[in-house]
């Protein structure tokens, strides 16, 4: 069966977070008779627990639709579902590889926010047509000709025609559906040329193996075929390929250029499949791999334990296995006299720290014990030598160092005019630099700062929402590095330093961060059966100091006509508390303890 | 023959004091006639089922067991010298509330055989007494041991409870004071502790998890009141002649609870009545706690077995749950509970019991809270020094496998 090229749309939808993208992903899907709308559950793409819960999207998603068109003709559909939140820039631009168009939807209340413009930007990077959509109309806040107006100037591209849509309601989703004929290109490749078809994304099943997510861009693929991965050069047999129906697989023929599917091939070491990655035919190789993406760095690294030590082998299998089609997310084993065995893990940013940290402990079911998470450091030592610094634990000696850099990145805020003052406040005390700000509207600022990334990886998202009253929204991309004074703190329990609590910190703030921290610790330290000093230390000189006093008395109450079962459950009570801690010496630390250098700057 | 001790639960109270967690409750003359009814029905069967069995104490508690009029008491009595051997000079004690108990009633104890009397007490303040819903005063405390005495009991003992919402070390000090004075021959000194479906709870559970932690509760006393009235307690009574036995009891020479320190050797024991708990050969079985259900079961007492998951226990109609002690238990219930006791553990009894030596067992653990200098090894026993007595929940939950 071989299908017409012509009839074939790939593409993806973007948006800033909120605007309503999964939401017409359900309508497209919906109304093209995918599924019928019994099975219809809201946001059908959005199919990990995690994402239902907190109605963002994480992972990408495909789906092949079928769409009858009012020229009589039959097309299929290749929706690629997208992330919106600024840590996933890298799905992102995944989705984008696998797409010959994007259908860019606007909220018609809120118009043009900071990761509509990044989004939009990176469609335009990947070569993809832009088809911009007007979403929740039925608001009564919504100001359509407005945010056309504001597509045009501030985008720059056409939108007189968009459709004006409430994906909520359905209202005008044929609109949609036709202009994606119309407007997204169709794609092109010759489907006898030598194989070249794009990873875009990964996962594993336990009884296929790997599962590729790949767009044809040239050549055919059909199972028996001999498959080679240009990256790794790792070899396997197709053993089926298939395209996406909604939530599942569907086995067909074979997979030609400009289709979009996935293809099994019994590759059993996760390692050897790498998103971004091309696959070509081992027996006739096409000559060039396709540019993979634009690789992304972690800009956050924190230290994931098992909370049981045992279950270290565990983690490193689940790692391994998010990896796949997660390439973003970095590890490397470590060891912490606190913690024991475990990974230095690197993330783009903490919403994907968080997120990755939820999908270890409720999809792989490990009790994890995490430490504050820090940026990367360059050191540069007196011998003229550069370290990237990932754990604080890892600093050299003072004595050592010539100078030290920090990340520093340009944010945007944009925020109605009501907040500037509370968020350049906010800016300022986190050390940002002002660089600019300009009204895009009457009501409506774009702030711009420059900013340390230490200074916002913690609560920045909080503070901000908080000080804007959720108003304002935030964007940010790496800038560079520059030199700052930055010092090591520690903390030392009854004398005993804690390596999993020592962080990197501005000078500046290193006797206000280290007050804090020990007055935190000693809340979430249990009292012992002696005294235990908890001080904070920079470069060896104790700047801070709190005790956490003995515990004098800790009776059993009165045992009533032989209850024994009842004494027995209070000690065993005491006994399961106690699991739940490390020792570190001779003092037991709960792990909830280990974050707590997060939860500073509440109050 | 084998040593056995029973124990009689009568819930009835006049009213629940506010901190009480206790199965108890009011009822009516009528409800409490049935319920002693039930009582002789489940004493007559098993006295046929422990013939290879001496009791060694009685202990009726409750409750207000003094709440019943004196001759159903005496009908219990009666009922379990018809169906059990009870040596000669056994221990007979009835938990008494002060306001309940007659001239009288004293007398027919006597008669009946019982030879202890504990008094509830908990404080010598009229004031506190009030605040924790307790239905009499001091001054009919005093009467009440008075009475007593007159009717010849030489072995009382009065219950007196530390930690209450506003006390502090000295107002706890005329409290001993006044118990002082009378000379009982037992002291049971606790701390309040703040129980889960009080109505303490409700007013106290901020305060009590604040104290716990060491911070300044509002009602409660600090942990270093509680500390210092602890001290205070153990201080006064060494100096007035009374032995520290356990945590928190103490005794004249001769006078310690053997019903208690029963239940801390591990002792057989049967309990009658509604809720109560019973250790026969390492299992350990609890009644029905619903009064209707209990009274109409005792009226068709049968044998049964109980169906655990992976084994059938001998059981009756009258059980809520039977359970065989596993070997780990016993080896933990011998430590957490032996070690209550002063005297502590002998090496030789864990021997004798489990056949193997203590170190086998808790090497690591006993040289641990040696070095915390919480426990002492000495003439062939274990022992909690001062400060592990203090502590006593932290080294006993060392103890669990």
């Amino acid at each position: 069966m071989s299908i017409d090229q012509s009839k074939i749309r790939n593409f993806c939808i973007i948006a800033h977070i909120d605007h309503g993208k999964s939401t017409l992903a359900d309508r497209i899907i919906e109304s093209t008779g995918t599924l019928t709308s019994r099975e219809m559950q809201a946001q059908v793409l959005d199919n990990m627990e995690l994402e239902r819960e907190r109605g963002i999207t994480i992972k990408s998603q495909a789906v092949r639709i079928i769409y009858r068109a009012k020229d009589g003709e039959e097309y299929i559909f290749n929706l690629i579902d997208t992330p919106g939140h600024v840590d996933f820039n890298y799905e992102v631009s995944r989705s984008l590889a696998a797409c010959d168009g994007a259908i860019l939807v606007v909220d018609a209340a809120q118009g043009v926010e900071a990761q509509t413009l990044a989004n939009v930007y990176l469609a335009l990077d990947h070569n993809l047509d832009v088809m911009p959509v007007i979403n929740k109309i039925d608001l009564p806040s919504a100001q359509p000709d407005e945010v056309v107006r504001e597509i045009e100037d501030v985008i720059g591209i056409e939108a007189e025609d968009a459709p004006r849509i409430s994906a909520k309601t359905g209202l005008n989703i044929d609109e949609v559906l036709e202009q994606i004929v119309t407007k997204i290109p169709a794609p092109s490749g010759d489907a006898a040329a030598p194989l070249k078809a794009l990873i875009f994304d990964a996962l594993y099943d336990s009884y296929k193996g790997v599962i590729v997510f790949c767009r044809v861009k040239e050549g055919t693929v059909k199972v028996g075929d001999m498959i080679r991965m240009m990256a790794t050069g790792a070899q396997s047999e197709v053993t089926e390929v298939g395209y996406f129906g909604a939530g599942q697989f569907i086995p067909c023929d074979e997979l030609s250029a400009g289709m979009v599917g996935y293809l099994c091939a019994s590759i059993k070491n996760v390692r050897d499949t790498r998103v971004g990655d091309t696959v070509t035919n081992a027996a006739r190789p096409c000559e060039e791999p396709l540019p993979g993406y634009k690789k992304v760095n972690p800009m956050v690294y924190c230290g994931m334990y098992p909370a049981d030590s045992a279950k270290y082998p565990d983690l490193r299998d689940a790692l391994e296995k998010l990896q796949i089609n997660d390439a973003s997310l970095h590890y490397e084993p470590e060891t912490s006299l606190a913690l024991g065995f475990g990974f230095r893990c690197g993330f783009l940013g903490l919403l994907h720290l968080e997120i990755i940290q939820e999908r270890l402990e409720r999809e792989f079911g490990l009790d994890l014990v995490t430490t504050a998470p820090g940026v990367i450091y360059k050191v540069h030592k007196t011998n003229g030598e550069m370290i990237e610094l990932t754990n604080p634990s890892n600093l050299p000696d003072p004595s050592e160092i010539e100078y030290m850099e920090e990340p520093v990145v340009a944010a945007e805020i944009m925020v109605t005019s009501d907040y500037v003052g509370a968020i350049m406040t906010l800016c300022q005390e986190r050390r940002g630099v002002y660089i600019s700000m300009e009204y895009l509207e009457e009501t409506r600022a774009l702030i711009k700062y420059d900013l340390p990334l230490n200074e916002i990886i913690y609560d920045f998202f909080d503070a901000l929402k908080s000080r804007s009253r959720g108003y304002a929204s935030f964007d940010y991309e790496l800038k560079g590095y520059e030199r700052s004074e930055l010092v090591k703190l520690d903390i030392l329990i009854n004398r005993e330093q804690v390596d999993a609590l020592s962080f990197i910190v501005f000078k500046d703030s290193a006797y206000e961060r280290g007050r804090r921290m020990c007055e935190r610790l000693k809340e979430e330290i249990p009292r012992h059966l002696f005294e235990i000093p908890i001080q904070a230390a920079v470069g060896g000189k104790v700047i801070a100091r709190e005790t956490v006093k003995a515990m004098r008395k800790d009776v059993l109450a009165k045992c009533y006509g032989g209850d024994i079962s009842r004494k027995r459950k209070l000690l065993e009570k005491q006994k399961e508390g106690k699991k739940r801690m490390r020792q570190v010496g001779n003092v037991e630390i709960p792990q909830e303890a280990f974050m707590s250098v997060l939860k500073l700057d509440e109050d | 023959m084998r040593n056995l001790e029973l124990y009689v639960h009568i819930p009835f109270c006049i009213k629940k004091c506010l901190y009480c967690d206790f199965l108890s409750f009011p009822a009516d003359e009528d409800t409490q006639n049935a319920y002693v009814e039930a009582l002789l029905s489940e004493i007559a069967y098993y006295g046929t089922k422990c013939r290879d069995y001496c009791v060694s104490t009685v202990y009726i508690g409750g409750g207000t067991p003094s709440w019943l009029r004196e001759t159903q008491t005496e009908r219990i009595m009666e009922a379990l010298r018809r169906s059990f051997s009870i040596v000669r000079d056994a221990e007979v004690t009835i938990e008494c509330n002060p306001g309940t108990v007659t001239d009288r009633m004293f007398f027919v104890y006597r008669r009946a055989g019982i030879n202890r009397v504990s008094i509830g007490l908990q404080s010598a303040d009229d004031a506190q007494l009030k605040m924790l819903g307790r239905i009499h005063t001091f001054d009919q405390f005093l009467k009440t041991f008075d009475l007593a005495r007159r009717n010849g009991f030489d072995n009382i003992n009065v219950d007196i409870m530390n930690s209450l919402p506003g006390q502090t070390a000295e107002s706890f000090y005329q409290t001993l004071q006044q118990v002082l004075r009378l000379k009982p021959e037992h002291i049971s000194a606790y701390s309040l502790i703040i129980e889960k479906g009080t109505p303490f709870y409700e007013l106290y559970k901020f305060d009590a998890v604040k104290q716990q932690a060491g911070l300044q509760p509002v009602e409660l006393p600090t942990e270093n009141e509680v500390y210092r009235m602890t001290k205070l307690t153990e201080q006064l009574l060494a100096e007035a002649g009374y032995m520290h036995y356990e945590i928190s009891n103490f005794a004249k020479p001769g006078f310690a609870c053997m019903h208690n320190v029963g239940y801390w050797r591990r002792e057989n024991y049967l309990g009658f009545g509604l809720g109560a708990a019973s250790l026969m050969e390492n299992i350990r079985y609890t009644n029905i706690r619903e009064l209707y259900p209990y009274i109409e079961q005792t009226k068709h007492l049968r044998e049964g077995l109980w169906q655990n998951e992976n084994e059938e226990l001998p059981a009756t109609n009258l059980h809520a749950s039977a359970e065989r002690i596993t070997r780990k238990a016993q080896i933990e219930e011998f430590m957490f509970l032996g070690l209550r006791m002063m005297e502590g553990i002998s090496r030789a009894d864990f021997e004798k019991a489990f056949g193997v030596s203590i170190e086998a067992v808790y090497a690591e653990v006993l040289a641990k809270l040696q070095g915390e200098n919480l426990l002492v090894k000495r003439a062939g026993r274990i022992f909690l020094t001062e400060r592990g007595q203090d502590v006593s929940n932290y080294v006993l939950a060392q103890f669990l496998l």
